[in-house]
């Protein structure tokens, strides 16, 4: 195949996530307009970050008031998943992918195009990545700046009702694995009952300096930590890149 | 030093994120050999997203029963391993059905 035929295929695949996207990203807008983000400027971060889980994050950070050092802190803790996924991309790519290509690919790691560019036959080519890229992060980024410039019209319950859609689309992608696996099924339950009991602390005892993205930087380093310890995962090629 | 510039924010936000992308495709071209470190890695994205999503999405909707119906359907249709755009539509669904019910 040549480099037009997979950038087309990049784009085909890619045209489901760019719809998904959109509806999570409209979500997102309007927790950044909540936050008094412009519109151009909640496009802006989605268009550079193009990550829902670190920037709904850093929105929550930086509304509720936090350090620089924080906030680089949290977008590291949170998004070190793509770390291992990029660890994983690597090994897919042909050994002699220029080091401009592994650049601009870098920019597209997302827990989604990741899993489709894995899911390819073969070697990855860097048009493939390129193609999934130019339909997904234009609907990331035009569903934030719509949301961010017209959640405030929506009627609430309209608002409300796309509040949740963000921790659906984080329950669709802890869940399956989570039933494949009953350490995975215990560290999800385990993780969700010590943050909802850190929540509840931190409200009952007043604790200000406690604050979410500390929170989840806290209980991500020690839980996952105590996991590794107890429970490696095996040494087998694939099975931790998924 | 407090966030006082929000594009400085983002431009910060941005680049940390860039790194974490770039720099295995750029420098490691073999695997982690070190199996606590690939388990820590393995493990962090759920624990992350566990804690993220709740208790917080319990206060994301006006009404905490609303919140209650979208959790419940996520989670069933999460489990059935159904896609992510449609897990997030019917959540939103069931926050409007049971808002709209006269509870």
């Amino acid at each position: 195949m040549n480099r037009r035929s997979w950038f087309y295929r990049g784009m085909r695949d890619g045209m489901p996530i760019a719809i998904g996207y959109f509806a999570v990203a409209f979500a997102l807008g309007i927790k950044a307009s909540i936050a008094h983000f412009s519109a151009p400027m909640a496009a802006l971060l989605s268009l550079l970050n193009v990550t829902s889980a670190g920037e709904a994050a850093g929105i929550a950070l930086i509304s509720a008031g936090t350090t620089y050092v924080e906030l680089a802190f949290t977008q590291l803790v949170i998004n070190i998943r793509y770390l291992l996924m990029s660890c994983s991309l690597s090994q897919k790519l042909s050994p002699s992918t220029s080091l401009l290509h592994r650049f601009l690919i870098g920019y597209g790691v997302t827990d989604e195009i990741f899993g489709i560019s894995s899911a390819t036959q073969g070697t990855l080519s860097p048009y493939y990545s390129y193609g999934a890229i130019a339909v997904a992060v234009p609907g990331w980024t035009l569903g934030t700046f719509l949301g961010a410039a017209m959640g405030n019209v929506l009627p609430a319950r309209a608002s409300s009702a796309l509040g949740v859609a963000l921790y659906a689309m984080f329950l669709a992608i802890i869940l399956p694995p989570a039933r494949k696996s009953r350490v995975l099924a215990g560290l999800v339950a385990i993780s969700m009952a010590a943050s909802a009991l850190l929540t509840a602390l931190t409200r009952l005892l007043s604790l200000t300096w406690l604050t979410e993205g500390f929170r989840i930087i806290l209980l991500t380093l020690l839980i996952s930590f105590g996991a590794a310890l107890l429970f490696p995962v095996r040494e087998e090629g694939g099975e931790v890149c998924v | 030093m407090r966030v006082e510039n929000l594009l400085l924010a983002i431009l910060l936000m941005a680049g940390v994120t860039y790194l974490i992308r770039v720099l295995p495709l750029v420098l490691i071209r073999r695997e982690i050999k070190n199996r606590t470190v690939r388990s820590f890695l393995y493990y962090v994205p759920y624990v992350t997203l566990s804690v993220m999503t709740f208790p917080a999405m319990l206060s994301a909707t006006s009404t905490t029963l609303s919140a209650l119906a979208a959790l419940a359907v996520a989670v069933v249709l999460g489990l059935r391993g159904c896609k992510l755009p449609v897990v997030a539509g019917a959540a939103c669904l069931a926050v409007l059905l049971v808002e709209f019910l006269p509870l």
